[in-house]
């Protein structure tokens, strides 16, 4: 069994900027891949190149065996594709937006109708089918976009950061859209720069910068290499902060680190462990008084930091909202 | 249901069915925009409104003023003009969705799909030339309820809207080409605004023997003119033609040779732009 989707040396410039830089990628079959990346790390340049929509100027891609420049249409009939932006027609009805997607992968009209209400009723969106798009919220509109991705049944779903700009609960629903995908034996590569998102979804998760590959692996395998969890505290005094650091150190659960700059104390906290309890009970013990203590999953840079040994190459994002998009 | 429609083959060279064909997509593509246009009405009341508002002005407010139209009347030479170029006015809206499309995502999604790239074009064009033949009937009713009348038969009359739809699918081909390489809605509207100078220095409002010379050479042997005057001896007949430089033998084939060129040019050029 061949890969589903195979880049080597891969290649691609925008005038001066290097977008993917000799990309080798074999990715299997029958997996949700997340390519997880900071902005600007060819992300969206890749996925465009896999949907045929980019031209790669060096290397070799081709998805389930096809190559992306001399066979584009067989790539075309496995592929469908959700870009950054819901590209759906806000003056058609959710249901008339599914069924013009299924009639040009060349289904009758009969079952294009079929395929868009069933697809409707998978992402939860029988009830707004015979309503203009216009009408929909911003949630809404991104899972017709993915519901117009996969109406035509194809083999690889290619999801450019499906939920980037949606509030959290449209967030989840997506999410669950996604996974109940996966479940169901479609192959799905997305891309995110949320190190949470790749965990939830993914099976294999690809780490890239600067066009290139940096380190792939499951989200455990992922968790084993790069610590899980982190445990943040402040005590209410700064004066106790070495000292709550050597308690710390004492519980013999890791090295604790302090960053003086925001006056914090940070240790591993693997799920499941009973860290946050242990710390706050020795701290107590210690009778040092916590400000406030807090877990969290590594941000993208703390991972990229500990597989590489150095930060990203491009900025980690502040705004969840900015766009990856080089072309 | 879901189980059928949803289960992809697993075996990794599995390929889906064959899109859609070059007539298939090109309808659906081309029903998606005509659908648009036709549930916003706002557009077309306000194109409607715009037309008529033009229409009285040269009509009413400079008509008066514009002598040289020899034995025709003035709102004679005009509605011809008005209705020949109202489809530059109408194809304008074609630059400016092509290039919403691309910023939308909607050019990629459909880019993506196993159809022929050239019917999203060709949809495109389509499309527009079904809503300017929609804006050519109000347009001409217009002119026919501000004193318009056909001198030269309703054969001849019909033969000239015919000429009008041709010149209207010549310009959609160029005003989507615009639109593929606008690179946004609003820089498509600017580059369509180049077909002013076009239509004010032709004869589709005033007879060109009344521009200084160096204009009169431009003025005429631009496609506006030779569509215009084509337009204008099939539903005026010999008053029209003493008015004008040329007879029908001359206009009629030199604007269906310039609609052929805008075809042949902005065509390739759209399709270019697509395969990028």
């Amino acid at each position: 069994m061949h890969a589903l989707i195979e880049a080597r040396g891969l290649t691609k410039r925008f005038g001066r900027v290097t977008a993917l830089a000799g990309m080798d990628l074999s990715l299997p079959p029958g997996r949700i891949v997340a390519i997880l990346g900071p902005n600007g790390s060819g992300k969206t340049t890749f996925v465009r190149s896999v949907a045929t929509l980019l031209r790669p100027d060096g290397g070799s891609l081709t998805v389930g065996g096809h190559d992306v420049v001399r066979e584009p249409q067989a790539v075309r009939r496995m592929i469908g594709l959700a870009g950054q932006s819901a590209a759906v027609e806000e003056m058609m009805t959710g249901r008339e937006n599914l069924a013009m997607v299924a009639r040009l992968y060349g289904q009758s009209r009969r079952s294009a109708r079929a395929a868009s209400d069933a697809t409707l009723g998978r992402l939860g969106l029988s009830d707004a089918g015979d309503r203009l798009v216009k009408t929909y919220s911003g949630g809404m509109r991104r899972r017709l976009d993915l519901g117009a991705s996969l109406v035509g049944s194809p083999r690889l779903l290619l999801l450019d950061e499906p939920t980037t700009g949606l509030d959290p609960r449209s967030r989840m629903e997506l999410w669950e859209a996604i996974r109940a995908l996966g479940e169901g034996g479609t192959d799905v590569l997305l891309t995110t720069q949320y190190l949470d998102e790749a965990d939830h979804l993914a099976s294999l998760i690809v780490l890239i910068d600067e066009g290139r590959v940096v380190a792939q692996g499951t989200p455990a395998e992922r968790k084993q290499r790069v610590g899980a969890d982190v445990l943040d505290l402040h005590t209410r005094e700064v004066s106790d902060l070495s000292r709550a650091a050597a308690v710390l150190q004492g519980l013999g659960i890791g090295k604790p680190s302090i960053d003086t700059e925001t006056q914090r104390c940070s240790i591993d906290a693997p799920k499941g462990s009973g860290v946050l309890a242990l710390v706050v009970r020795a701290l107590d013990d210690a009778g040092i008084d916590i400000e406030d203590v807090t877990v969290r999953h590594p941000t993208l840079d703390e991972v990229f930091l500990k597989l590489t040994g150095t930060a990203t190459g491009s900025h980690a994002p502040s705004d969840p909202a900015a766009d990856d998009r080089v072309a | 249901m879901t189980t059928t429609t949803f289960d992809s083959g697993s075996g990794s060279g599995s390929i889906g069915p064959p899109g859609a064909s070059q007539v298939v997509s090109t309808l659906t593509i081309a029903g998606r925009t005509v659908k648009k246009f036709v549930r916003t009405p706002q557009l077309i009341v306000a194109g409607t409104a715009q037309g008529a508002l033009f229409l009285l002005i040269f009509r009413y407010v400079f008509g008066g003023a514009v002598a040289h139209t020899g034995s025709l009347r003035y709102v004679d030479f005009l509605v011809p003009g008005f209705v020949a170029t109202s489809v530059l006015f109408t194809g304008m809206g074609a630059s400016a969705g092509v290039a919403d499309d691309l910023g939308l995502g909607l050019m990629d999604r459909l880019r993506s799909l196993p159809i022929s790239r050239f019917s999203i074009i060709d949809a495109n064009v389509w499309a527009n030339t079904v809503l300017t033949v929609l804006s050519l009937a109000i347009t001409t009713g217009i002119g026919f309820a501000i004193g318009f009348r056909i001198h030269n038969g309703v054969g001849p009359a019909l033969e000239a809207f015919g000429m009008c739809v041709v010149f209207g699918f010549a310009f959609c081909w160029l005003f989507v080409a615009l639109g593929l390489f606008a690179g946004s809605p609003q820089a498509a509207q600017s580059l369509s605004f180049l077909v002013f100078p076009l239509t004010f220095v032709s004869s589709a409002y005033v007879p060109v023997s009344t521009m200084p010379g160096w204009m009169q050479a431009f003025a005429d042997h631009q496609p506006i003119t030779a569509m215009v005057n084509t337009v204008r001896i099939l539903t005026e007949g010999h008053g029209a033609e003493a008015a004008l430089g040329h007879s029908l033998s001359y206009y009629l084939p030199v604007s269906l040779a310039w609609s052929a060129l805008i075809v042949a040019l902005a065509a390739p050029l759209a399709v270019i732009r697509l395969r990028r």
